[in-house]
């Protein structure tokens, strides 16, 4: 049955607010009392009027007898990111949101989430979430705003909505679009405009291009056994990277093993899983799309040995016949750097190679545009009209143009011209404090809403907590602005559902299924597949059964825009030829375009390929860096046209030559105390194409400024010295079992009759993403301790993915032959384990099962156990790090003990979750099996590189794993024979397209 | 026989000489404790560290062992660096009182009460460290077997078990073994003491000596006994303390050369601060007469002799890395030649094996400013080696990727300079309230000589 609404939990304080301090007491501090307003806040919010009737369903496939205050409540919902959703589990504890899983029934999570999902618990509970609804630099209330917008109704109702502007994000949420649909036909001449620093406009017109109507792309890497990426990071954690990796692992594990080839100017992840791997800049990239396009006759030319194919490089040649021979079976993906031509071209080799529809979809993309015009909708447009003053109310909802904007658009300045702007947003950042309103907005896990994935699967958002802080839903906010009557977001998503699905007496049962399963069923309810792909395989046009009712009346494009066409600063000219690079925007591993700045899991996490934390950085390559005479530390200044800005330098060996990356998202001034002032800001130097878009790339004149920058690195040796590290074997010998030393020990076997748990990385299926450290990281409490802190090498992941670049550094620039390797590293539980032998207190001992089990309240911190593990997976609390405010122990795992000052920690095998296996299993009269015990790390893993188990049972999947030849103890000749072991990585010389020697 | 004592001396003239430099500091020949301005300012300034050890332990104890520069993979730093320099130097105290005193090297007499002294102030000036060392200082305690509820014992495989016995042995022991040999000065002291106050207090201490024939029995024996339980201790204790790294797997720590070559190392350091301490002392307080060039000359010839064993240690771990074989050793061997701590190296090997090469000239051995200059050479470059092995071993050890590199904080200097202003402050009172040198051993000496001289 359907839980009742759940209510945050109290503030565990025996006194209330109210009623002072008792003499002798020291104040509260501001924090605890911070808490302790929320809390009574959002009881005020739900106590006075008694929940409201509507009803959240847990997840469908846990266990429902005996719900216990004790027992985690898991319900499906949904993270929504640029617009896309992620579908969850969202874990609760005692009503508390503590913990984010994938939703193994959803087809773009499949189980998995990536690092956002994860890290969008603490978003939840961030104290410098936007708690009060603002009126310039006061404290208003949402009655004020809505005397406010009554009068002002008045006006649109004259003269049509013309002054009336909404701005948002990418949207796909069926229910916002609805809802911006009637708001149009309640007021014709308002305007939408969309604004998404990451969204692709060249990918968009090139698919107009190609197909006549805007399509995004879906790609089935598991049908594929060539893939080609062309700046595109299929594998980075954006839209649909979750999905795109477990298949990507699924075609290379397949009988015939797929070949990546990744064409990228910054290093990606998939530039590390590939099999090869060029280094271009946009420029030579585009100039590659077309030779290929005309090699493979895919641009109108039949496919001819003519004089210009003789020019291009063998590799070039084979490529191109590798790809015809594997015609259908085939994906070519383009990114975000190349231009609307090459991305029509892109499509149209797909479609030359027979891929459309079998490993490439194009799903129609159901962001409508809103224009009529040729440069409507956009921000540059937008920022125009606000200049002239044709703007009196713009609605701003979720988004932060004054941040995000591109410099030349001038938004901040142009926003000073708007009588009435108002920004609903989760955090009062950088726009809300340029506006006349701003909002708090109730965060996804907080109040209802709706939305689609990247391949179209359509999802309902379902709150797990009632509102924290005064957040609305960016639905009650345009139900306002359009009716003036304030609905509940539940009504509204209901009623788009309601008239989705057109039958009134299965609503119920539909509505509640959807909610347990976390996602629409495409198909009716009675032909129940079961199919979790079942939203991919098809066009996403009918599958959810409905009409998104907005009229996207597709004008013509006027101009193209490509990478190199940015505008060129007006002192160029005077700069030498070295200073002068083409900067690329990327979006960054862990704050994505800026709105995650404020996230403390994700500015510590590991960015993958730098390994910098806290920090963003202008990436170059080396021979780059070398031209400029800069190193890793050194800061530089950036111009382009009249915007400058100065940023550190990290010398990235891959990267091309002849470019910068520069990462989104930082250099935030309003993003809170964890986000404010981290980095620096690209923005500035982002021009915009004809229609007001934001371009991927600039031109940039560069210069030394003689400051330097310290980073804070959480690995600052990415050599592996010759040592035996990570395993890497060739494919056809993969089947070799490896040479294993079983040297003699002194200390005699211990017997574990009962378990005895272990784990096995594939580190041929690791792409490198981190997930697992984060999830790591919510499950088992682990603290942020700060950008200092992790430059003294304190950091406190209990999972960490080393990054090693193999030594057999390029010799050409441009084809690289070096290899980026990734290395999981948690505790390796070690049968004798060195760290035991040397604790004089007993606090580190060998449990029952085999696990190396760490007693907190035991240890005194001698830091011996730290020194003797060859690993150095043990971690310390050095400071307090812990926080213990109220909202950091609202969203604390209760299972998991927070660790003070002075002791040592380490991961413990998610010891947890195995007692919590061991108690389901008991209670069920049964042992445990295969499967009951899923560590954190092991349940986010995109890729399903790491295994947990039972290694007593031999049939269970951690016992398969150690028998495969390619399993091997790291550091073996340490004699400490680990529980955990690793799966060499594979390598595929056949794959290569030249020779060793090129 | 060669001058122990300069000249032939009643035993009047020692009793005087050495009491009034604590009882009458104006006849011995000075200003006055009062009216010595070097005192007071010494005084002031070595007390005002001493609060600065204590402030800062309290604010360490407040916020956390963070405030040094330890980290992961560095997680001992300067703490168990300070912790095994200052037990080194408490072993040269012991070597001189209990092993040459069994061995009848009768020129101990003259530097044996204050060596015994530093030790005392060394060893326990070392054992804080450990304790401050800890995360959780306050439950310092468990690793010593107590009883308890929990039946809880310490882990006994750990060396830092067998650490505490070692050193609180040590401690106890030393202390007996220097407050047996005070009570007849004691003694000497309450009679002579002119205040009441004095009186009282030498009095207290001196257990009631009275110089009986059955005292003196007694305290030849029990110091005898205490002397051959002192010297096993001299071997052991920092036997006990390289076991904290010969046990660790991390390569240069993980070394069986480490007993024998901590204990030379020990010897090494404990004679290079006696001399440290008695070229001054005997400058300052005239006391030529006692403390001889030849105690100079013996002392350096004991650091000749225990530096080279330092060196054959320091030669040995490099023979036995390429020897061996194993890379990771070989990797931690280069990394010391050439790596971020490569300067530290090479200034103890030039500290600890070059510059003391010198003492080879017997012209160096009998030049007291030659000799202090290279105790305190001496002196730093085996903070320096005790320093490496605990910092450079592990900032870089089996996976690269965890390779990380100590920088010591204001704090880690605070604690090591305010440390050495701990003991100095302790030994200033030790020559204020107590005899520095042993007037019964030396008014034996005395009698000796004179036998020898006058026959």
């Amino acid at each position: 049955m359907a839980a009742g609404k759940t209510i945050p939990i109290l503030p565990a304080g025996p006194r209330a607010p109210g009623e002072g301090v008792p003499d002798g007491l020291p104040d509260p501090r501001r924090r605890a009392m911070l808490g302790l307003m929320a809390a009574s806040a959002a009881l005020a919010g739900t106590g006075c009027s008694g929940p409201p009737a509507e009803a959240i369903v847990p997840y469908a496939h846990m266990p429902e007898a005996g719900i216990a205050p004790a027992e985690p409540v898991f319900y499906a919902s949904a993270v929504v990111r640029n617009g896309y959703a992620h579908g969850v589990l969202v874990e609760t504890n005692g009503g508390r949101p503590t913990k984010i899983e994938g939703n193994p029934g959803h087809p773009m999570s499949l189980g998995a989430t990536d690092v956002f999902a994860q890290a969008s618990i603490l978003q939840l509970w961030d104290p410098d979430r936007s708690r009060a609804v603002m009126r310039g630099n006061d404290i208003s209330s949402w009655e004020a705003f809505r005397q406010d917008l009554t009068a002002r109704r008045a006006g649109f109702g004259r003269d049509g909505g013309r002054g009336l502007r909404v701005l948002t994000g990418t949207v796909s949420s069926p229910t916002l679009l609805r809802q911006l649909d009637a708001l149009a036909r309640r007021y014709p001449r308002m305007q939408w405009h969309r604004h998404d620093p990451l969204h692709d406009a060249a990918a968009e017109t090139g698919a107009r291009r190609a197909f006549g109507t805007a399509v995004r792309p879906m790609y089935r890497l598991d049908r594929a056994r060539l893939v080609v990426t062309l700046d595109a990071d299929l594998l980075r954690h954006d839209a649909a990277g979750i999905r795109y990796a477990r298949d990507f692992r699924r075609a290379r594990r397949g009988g015939e093993r797929a070949r990546l080839y990744a064409f990228e100017t910054a290093p990606g992840l998939a530039g590390a899983a590939a099999d090869q791997r060029w280094a271009m800049t946009p420029a030579e990239m585009e100039a590659l799309v077309r030779r290929l396009a005309r090699a493979l006759g895919a641009n109108g030319d039949p496919p001819a040995a003519d004089a210009s194919q003789a020019q291009a490089a063998a590799w070039e040649t084979r490529l191109a016949r590798r790809l015809r021979d594997a015609a259908g079976r085939c994906a070519v993906a383009a990114g975000p750097t190349l231009s609307a031509e090459a991305h029509a071209l892109v499509w149209a080799i797909n479609a030359r190679l027979g891929n459309l529809g079998r490993t490439v979809l194009a799903l129609p993309d159901r962001v409508p545009e809103p224009d009529i015009g040729a440069a409507a909708g956009t921000l540059g447009a937008l920022a125009e009209d606000m200049r002239q003053g044709k703007v009196d109310t713009l609605v701003m909802i979720d988004v932060n143009p004054a941040y995000d904007a591109p410099g030349v658009a001038r938004f901040e300045e142009a926003l000073r011209q708007v009588p009435c702007a108002v920004h609903l947003g989760l955090y009062r950042d950088e726009t809300g404090r340029a506006c006349a309103w701003h909002l708090p907005r109730a965060h996804d896990f907080e109040d209802w809403s709706d939305a689609l994935a990247w391949d179209g699967t359509a999802g309902i958002v379902q709150p797990a907590i009632a509102p924290l802080y005064e957040g609305r839903s960016p639905h009650v906010l345009l139900g306002l602005l359009a009716d003036d009557v304030e609905r509940p977001a539940h009504d509204h998503v209901q009623a788009t559902w309601r008239a989705a699905w057109n039958a009134p007496a299965e609503f119920d049962a539909r509505w509640r299924e959807s909610l347990r399963q976390g996602y629409i069923r495409a198909r009716p309810l009675a032909h129940d597949g079961g199919d979790p792909e079942s939203g991919m395989t098809r066009m996403a046009g009918s599958d959810t059964g409905m009409d998104t009712g907005i009229d996207t009346g597709i004008g013509t494009r006027a101009g193209s825009q490509s990478a190199g066409e940015a505008p060129s600063p007006s002192d160029a000219a005077s700069a030498p030829d070295a200073a002068r690079l083409v900067a690329i925007f990327v979006p960054d591993p862990s704050v994505n375009a800026g709105a995650w700045a404020n996230n403390g899991w994700l500015q510590e996490l590991p960015r993958p390929l730098s390994q910098l934390t806290w920090d963003n950085a202008a990436f170059m390559a080396p021979a780059t860096a070398r031209a400029l005479d800069v190193g890793t530390g050194d800061v530089i200044a950036l111009a382009a046209g009249d915007a400058e800005i100065s940023a550190p330098v990290f010398v990235m060996p891959g990267h091309a030559a002849g470019a910068v990356s520069l990462p989104l998202g930082y250099g935030r001034r309003a993003a809170g105390r964890v986000g404010d002032g981290v980095g620096f800001d690209a923005y500035p130097l982002q021009g915009v194409d004809p229609r007001g878009q934001p371009l991927p790339a600039a031109r940039v004149v560069v210069r030394r400024t003689g400051q330097r920058h310290a980073f804070a690195s959480a690995q600052a040796e990415t050599s592996m010295h010759g040592r035996d590290l990570v395993r890497v074997v060739d494919l056809d010998a993969a089947d070799v079992p490896q040479p294993s030393l079983d040297p003699p020990s002194l200390y005699p076997p211990v017997a574990y009759p009962d378990h005895a748990w272990g784990m096995s990385i594939d580190l041929d299926a690791c792409i490198g993403c981190n997930a697992c450290t984060i999830a790591c990281q919510a499950e088992n409490n682990i603290p942020v301790v700060g950008k200092e802190e992790v430059a003294r090498g304190r950091e406190m992941h209990w999972i960490r993915v080393d990054l090693y670049r193999d030594g057999r550094a390029g010799r050409e620039p441009g084809q690289e032959r070096e290899r980026t390797l990734f290395q999981p590293v948690p505790c390796m539980h070690c049968e004798d384990a060195p760290c035991e032998l040397v604790c004089p207190v007993g606090a580190t001992v060998h449990d029952s099962e085999g696990l190396n089990a760490q007693v907190y309240n035991r240890c005194v911190g001698t830091r011996f156990c730290s020194n003797n593990c060859p690993y150095k997976v043990r971690r310390f609390n050095f400071f307090q790090y812990a926080e213990e405010s109220e909202l950091a122990a609202a969203h604390a795992n209760p299972d998991v003990t927070v660790r003070r000052r002075g002791v040592m920690e380490k991961c413990t095998y998610c010891l947890q979750r195995i007692s919590r296996a061991r108690i389901e299993a008991r209670k069920q009269g049964r042992d445990m099996r295969d499967g009951d015990v899923v560590t954190a790390c092991e349940a986010v893993c995109p890729t399903q590189a790491i295994v947990f188990g039972d290694t007593n049972d031999p049939g269970s999947r951690v016992s398969r794993a150690k028998r495969s030849p390619r399993d091997y103890t790291l550091l073996e000749e340490a004699n400490t024979r680990p529980r955990t072991t690793y799966l060499a990585r594979i390598a595929d010389p056949a794959a290569r397209l030249e020779d060793e020697d090129g | 026989m060669a001058s122990d004592v300069s000249a032939p001396q009643a035993y009047g003239s020692v009793t005087d000489r050495i009491a009034d430099i604590v009882l009458a500091r104006s006849r011995a020949g000075g200003p006055g404790w009062r009216g010595g301005w070097r005192w007071r300012a010494l005084f002031l300034a070595t007390f005002a560290g001493v609060l600065v050890f204590f402030g800062a332990s309290a604010w360490l104890f407040a916020r956390g062992v963070g405030l040094w520069g330890v980290n992961i993979p560095v997680a001992w730093g300067f703490a168990l660096g300070n912790f095994v320099w200052w037990i080194g130097i408490g072993h040269a105290g012991t070597f001189i009182s209990a092993i040459l005193l069994l061995l009848r090297q009768r020129w101990r007499t003259s530097i044996n009460r204050f060596a015994e002294a530093m030790t005392l102030f060394a060893a326990g000036i070392a054992g804080l460290f450990p304790i401050l060392h800890l995360g959780r200082p306050w439950f310092f305690y468990w690793l010593i077997p107590y009883p308890n509820r929990m039946e809880l014992w310490p882990q006994w495989r750990s060396p830092l078990v067998w650490d505490i016995f070692a050193i609180s042995t040590y401690l106890i022991v030393s202390l007996l073994f220097w407050y047996v040999g005070l009570i007849p000065d004691l003694a000497t002291l309450r009679d002579r003491a002119r205040t009441r106050g004095r009186q009282l207090a030498y009095g207290l201490l001196a257990l009631g000596w009275r110089g009986e024939a059955r005292h003196w029995a007694r305290y030849e024996t029990a110091y005898l006994l205490l002397a051959g339980l002192a010297t096993p201790l001299v071997v052991s204790v920092h036997t006990v303390v390289s076991l904290d790294f010969a046990i660790g797997n991390t390569p240069g720590y993980h070394s069986t050369i480490f007993p024998p070559y901590f204990v030379a190392g020990a010897l090494y350091s404990g004679f290079a601060m006696v001399l440290t301490l008695a070229i001054p002392l005997r400058r300052y307080f005239h006391l030529e007469q006692y403390i001889t060039i030849r105690h100079l000359a013996l002392s350096a010839k004991v650091m000749l002799a225990t530096g080279a064993i330092v060196a054959y240690g320091y030669a040995s771990e490099i023979f036995t890395a390429f020897y061996g074989g194993d890379e990771f050793e070989i990797a931690m061997t280069v990394d010391r030649w050439t790596g971020a701590y490569a300067p530290v190296y090479w200034t103890l090997m030039a500290c600890n094996v070059l510059i003391p090469q010198c003492l080879w000239w017997r012209r160096v051995r009998h030049c007291p400013a030659a000799l202090f200059g290279v105790s305190l050479v001496v002196n730093l470059g085996m903070w320096m080696e005790r320093f490496l092995i605990v910092v450079q071993s592990t900032h870089r050890d089996f996976l690269p990727s965890s390779w990380g590199i100590f920088v010591p904080t204001a704090w880690d200097w605070t604690f090591l300079l305010a440390s050495l202003a701990l003991f100095a402050w302790l030994f200033l009172m030790f020559i204020r309230f107590l005899p520095l040198i042993s007037m019964t051993e030396m008014r034996e000496l005395v009698r000796e000589t004179g036998r020898t001289t006058g026959s």
